[in-house]
């Protein structure tokens, strides 16, 4: 706890703006019908009323206040953005881990496969899989964290190749240990620094990703307070010279930013301690 | 060169292989079809004949692999079928709109690609410096903000508070090609500055990474000039990583166009997929998911093939 | 053009440098932390200095000081440096460019990572010739051509032609020394020229390198942790330890009388010798590699390798790199399943792949690596580390197995209260190796393979560690089969001696007979080209060889020649 703390201390600022920034996040998002004065889905007032007193952001295309939303927004939109990267970790890094401590056959089958879903540029992948099986959220999390799960399957072979090839793999097989003995005391603790700076921008990617889904009208579908589907909704006040669509888009941009800061310090961190 | 020949070849066949791979799930996707769709595409007053007819249209009323090759055989031809929901031609829908979305995309590549390489390099030669933290958190910033927002902002600065750029891309058949840039522009820059960040990070990181080679102190021991160190010891070595780094990103480009061109309703490929991707129409949808393919599959096999070409080892085998 | 550069240059006994007071400290974990605590150098034109030391000594660092050149990281904190009236530390970045290259050179330790992969040899050694201005492009591949010749380059005037890669090591060494003299320069810094390579090359490197300097009278750093290597090449001898100066003197004084201890014990580092001899009287060999053959995918590395080990018996195979030893040790392990023979254990067939063995046949054959640090998982605790094998194959829990691994700590010489809790990475090199050696003993063995055990330590350290397998073999009664290149090794350790050459074994048989010549040339050559502390042992050496080549017929030469 003290060497945390003693970190901390030696974290440049932007770390300590991305950690205040994600922690603000978080409170909102676990909190938000204690703080958002009106309802999500409630219609309170005119079409895009101006900003000022009951409605501080104004409201939205069709009189739903807009800070409300915007703090209910935190909720869906991080917690589906939060679901899926962990969906997306469990297959990546299950079949990763697999492929690198089995190799032969099982490796090249899974690498194969991998190659040609990246061969597909994700968006498009995405639109088609949206098309087929339609946009509800379970449909959502299972297609984007299936086809996120590609590029951490990567990283999660990457990582553990280095690690089964040094020596004390060897000796674990040599000693005739199993291979989940392997996989869970020998490469996964090796391996665990990576994969958590991984999980970090991965989210970002996610998060981003729904976004623009929900953005393009695919993705989390109303009367859910969406941060993307927000600034679509509104897009037109833009016209008028009203910021009011941006402030969805900045809380969006917020948040990655900060934790790509926490990423990037984390890194930092990780590889200096290696040497 | 005997060794390259035997490479490239390797993979061009890879590429092909992920191409038919790629064909292939684009066939089986329409299996996959939910019995509902044709009430949806159909509208509520469908009858059970027209429901059969939309069927027998989408050729599900026949075994897969005939389907699959007959489909593949047309696509060869050129023909890729019609929409569903204006009966028109797809090839011909796709023709003019393919060719807006790379005039964008190459547009964009234009400014972008010089830009980044040179920020990132000197971002890596100038490692620590307050240039390069700057450059770190622009460039870190960049790559966390959502295409829309970036969108949104240069609308609200460039055709709301000063009007230089028109904020919705209205681009027709006639227009001249400088017209047409124009009217690209703002388009163009958002992806520019989303591509630029990407592309900046990676070259500054593949000349940092080149930098530490052994053979670079080599050549500063030897009273060679910094100037002369990067040109001729470092560049000949980085241009297979920037190589890499520049076709990812035009890749990327082609893709990211989809958000952009919403927002500007700009008459491009993503437009297009996205229209019809709400419509469910099917054909349409197969059709610009197989042409984004093949490009990103051609992208990344030139880059393949490229850095291939620019190693010394293969160049000059034993 | 060498003459025209010779009167340039000063006469033979002035000053050339002058490194007085340096310090250079280097930022670890955002600490500063000063590597090299005022030193003073001096070197006189034409004179040969060797630096030595162990790891972390600051002897690289040192070395390349006298370019004022520091390497990441790390600066020059305190002190003068003078070059030839030159005040380097004052100097402008222009002038140190113009002294780089031109007249102080640099030799690294890896040619291969040295040379650009874009560029061909000579493209590179004309470089520093044209920029300062020495010579034009014609005349400086001319002059390659030529030194390429004098290095004893074969095709010397094609050679320059090739890309880095489609050169062997030794010889891309000595590119990189000709590159060096491109300029004849004053003086060139070596940084371990010969580490890398195999022993048999690293004697023609060793003797080229030599002449050169001779023959232009350039004045050379020699930096190495090779005691006997640097005593062919150096006129005068520094001894450094954790960044400062042991002691210094004339090669020959100081190799005949030391005055400090560390000298002494670095000098004595390779007289360490077991002395019981095993006599062999049980018929069944302990372990019995049967007429093996093995194969890596299609391409085959073993071609019916023989040998046997007997209990409480030390066997050293020995080969350069790529001789198959290695892999010899992965047959036996079950790793590569051979394509023919057997490996017979107390007169047993094993099966083939470890995956079939018993956990009993696993047991009993066990191996050391030689590098710990990868040997050792990092995120395990010793006590974790020593004591899974008891839990595995002999079923110990609780209090029995934290009293055995506490045993095991104190039979390697660990204070077990101080260090069972600690992990791999808060140990020096040498306690990892004997972590690795408790990790071994706690299976209950009867065989050990040492897979080049010491080459990754420093000597003294390396030499603690034989002392320990030698004591704990004579303890236990334990079989080693010795996998090295290092033949200092072989003579301290090993009863058999079993040389191996392309996947073969060439020669084998007792230790003493085996370093008495006549064997296989190879095996001669191998053997004799293990460098010793003899100042005249090169040159002895080398008279000899030209000798069997003129009376007998016999070359001996190291195939890269």
């Amino acid at each position: 706890m003290n060497e945390f703390i003693k970190l901390l201390k030696k974290a440049p600022p932007t770390a300590i703006f991305g950690m205040v920034v994600i922690t603000i996040y978080v409170i909102v998002a676990i909190f938000a019908p204690f703080v958002a004065p009106f309802s999500e889905t409630e219609i309170v007032g005119d079409q895009f009323e101006l900003w000022g007193d009951p409605y501080i952001l104004g409201t939205d295309n069709l009189g739903r206040d807009m800070l409300s939303r915007l703090i209910f927004g935190a909720r869906n939109t991080v917690g589906i953005a939060l679901i899926t990267t962990a969906f997306a970790f469990l297959v990546g890094c299950f079949f990763g881990l697999l492929a690198a401590t089995l190799g032969g056959w099982v490796d090249q089958l899974l690498g194969r496969i991998v190659d040609v879903m990246m061969a597909i540029p994700t968006l498009v992948f995405a639109l088609l899989l949206l098309t087929i099986f339609g946009t509800s959220v379970t449909t959502l999390v299972l297609v984007i964290g299936i086809l996120y799960s590609t590029s951490v399957f990567r990283l999660a072979r990457a990582v553990s190749m280095n690690v089964v090839v040094l020596d004390f793999v060897e000796v674990a097989k040599l000693r005739g240990e199993g291979l989940l003995y392997i996989i869970r005391h020998e490469i996964l603790p090796n391996i665990l620094p990576p994969l958590v700076a991984e999980f970090g921008l991965r989210f970002c990617f996610v998060f981003l990703f729904i976004s623009a889904l929900s953005f393009l009208g695919l993705g989390l579908q109303p009367p859910t307070a969406d941060w993307g589907s927000m600034v679509r909704e509104n897009a037109t006040l833009i016209t008028f010279g009203d910021i009011t669509p941006l402030v969805p888009a900045a809380a969006i941009a917020l948040l990655t930013v900060a934790v790509n800061f926490v990423v990037d310090w984390f890194l930092h961190l990780t590889s200096g301690l290696k040497d | 060169m005997h060794a390259i020949l035997t490479m490239i070849i390797q993979r061009l066949g890879l590429g092909l292989i992920t191409l038919i791979a790629v064909s292939f799930i684009m066939s089986v996707a329409i299996e996959f079809l939910p019995g509902d769709l044709a009430q949806e595409v159909l509208g509520q007053s469908a009858t059970p004949e027209t429901v059969a007819a939309f069927r027998a249209e989408l050729g599900l009323d026949r075994a897969f692999h005939t389907r699959y090759f007959e489909w593949l055989g047309n696509v060869l031809t050129g023909d890729l079928g019609t929409s569903l929901a204006n009966q028109r031609e797809i090839s011909e829908l796709l023709g003019t709109r393919l060719y807006n979305t790379l005039f964008l995309a190459s547009i964009a590549a234009a400014i972008s690609v010089p830009i980044a390489i040179t920020l990132g390099v000197l971002a890596a030669l100038y490692r620590n410096s307050l240039y390069d933290r700057l450059v770190n958190i622009f460039t870190l910033s960049t790559i966390s903000t959502p295409e829309f927002f970036v969108a949104y902002i240069l609308i609200l600065w460039f055709s709301v508070t000063v009007r230089i750029f028109p904020s919705i891309s209205d681009i027709g058949p006639d227009l001249g090609f400088w017209e047409h840039v124009y009217r690209s522009m703002l388009p163009a820059l958002t992806l520019t500055l989303v591509v630029i960040a990407h592309m900046m990070r990676m070259t500054r990181a593949a000349i940092i990474n080149l930098l530490a080679s052994p053979y670079i102190e080599m050549a500063t021991l030897k009273g060679v000039p910094r100037r002369d160190v990067i040109i001729r010891h470092a560049l000949p070595n980085a241009l297979a990583p920037i190589i890499n780094v520049v076709v990812l990103n035009l890749a990327y480009l082609i893709v990211g166009v989809v958000v952009v061109e919403v927002v500007f309703v700009y008459p491009g490929l993503g437009q297009l997929l996205v229209d019809s991707v709400s419509k469910r129409d099917m054909p349409v949808v197969q059709a610009c998911c197989l042409v984004f393919a093949i490009t990103y599959i051609l992208l990344n096999l030139t880059a393949d093939i490229l850095s291939i070409l620019s190693n010394p080892r293969l160049l000059h085998p034993r | 053009m060498a003459d025209n550069t010779n009167t340039q240059r000063g006469t033979k006994g002035d000053v050339l440098l002058e490194m007085k007071g340096l310090k250079i400290a280097a930022m670890v974990e955002e600490e500063e932390i000063e590597i090299v605590h005022g030193v003073d150098v001096t070197l006189k034109r034409g004179e040969v200095l060797g630096l030595i030391g162990e790891s972390g000594a600051g002897k690289s660092t040192i070395g390349l000081a006298a370019m004022a050149y520091t390497r990441g990281g790390c600066w020059i904190s305190g002190g003068s440096i003078n070059f030839d009236g030159i005040d380097m530390l004052n100097a402008s970045a222009e002038q140190l460019r113009d002294l780089r290259g031109k007249r102080i050179a640099y030799v690294a330790q890896s040619a291969a990572a040295n040379f650009n992969p874009a560029h061909k040899l000579i493209d590179q050694f004309t470089e520093a010739p044209v920029l300062h201005g020495y010579s034009n492009r014609s005349a400086a591949e001319a002059d390659a051509k030529e030194l390429f010749g004098r290095l004893r380059l074969p095709n010397a005037d094609t050679i320059g032609f090739r890309y880095p890669h489609q050169v062997s090591g030794g010889q891309l060494q000595r590119a990189m020394t000709a590159m060096a003299m491109s300029c004849r320069p004053d003086l060139i810094v070596f940084d371990e020229p010969t580490t890398a390579l195999d022993v048999t090359t690293q004697i023609e490197v060793l003797a080229a390198i030599r002449d050169v300097v001779e023959q232009f009278n350039t004045a050379a750093i020699y930096v190495t942790h090779d005691l006997a290597v640097v005593a062919q090449m150096a006129d005068r001898i520094m001894v450094l330890r954790h960044g400062n100066l042991v002691e210094e003197g004339n090669t020959r004084e100081m190799l005949a009388a030391p005055k400090e201890e560390y000298t002494s014990q670095l000098l004595a580092v390779r007289t360490f010798k077991k002395e019981h001899q095993l006599e062999v009287t049980e018929t069944t060999p302990l372990l019995r590699v049967n007429n093996v053959s093995a194969s890596y995918g299609t391409t085959p590395v073993l071609f019916g390798v023989n040998f046997d080990v007997h209990k409480g018996q030390t066997v050293a195979v020995v080969g350069e790199s790529g001789s198959g030893k290695s892999t010899t040790a992965r047959v036996i392990t079950g790793l590569l399943p051979p394509s023919e023979g057997t490996i017979e254990f107390k007169g047993q067939a094993l099966p083939p792949d470890y995956r079939n063995r018993s956990k009993d046949e696993l047991r009993q054959v066990q191996m050391i690596y030689q590098m710990a640090d990868t040997a050792l998982n990092p995120r395990q605790r010793i006590r974790e580390v020593i004591g899974r094998p008891l839990t595995f194959y002999l079923g110990m829990t609780g209090k029995q197995r934290e009293d055995r691994t506490r045993e095991l700590l104190t039979m390697i010489e660990m204070n077990p209260d101080e260090y069972i809790d600690r992990y791999p990475t808060e140990l020096s090199g040498g306690q990892k190796q004997r972590i690795c050696i408790a990790r071994a003993l706690a299976a209950e063995p009867e065989l050990i393979i040492c897979d080049e055990v010491t080459s990754a330590l420093d000597q003294l350290v390396a030499e603690e560690i034989l002392k320990l397998l030698d004591r704990l073999q004579s303890e236990l009664n334990l079989a080693y089969m010795f996998i090295t290149h290092d033949l200092a090794t072989v003579r301290a350790i090993a009863d058999e001696v079993v040389v191996m050459l392309r996947g073969e074994v060439n020669d084998s048989g007792p230790k003493d007979e085996m370093f008495t010549p006549p064997h296989t040339d190879y095996t001669d050559l191998l053997l004799s080209s293990v460098p010793e502390m003899d100042p005249d042992w090169l040159d002895n050496l080398l008279e000899e060889r030209k000798r069997l080549a003129e009376e007998e017929g016999r070359v001996l030469k190291a195939a890269d020649n």
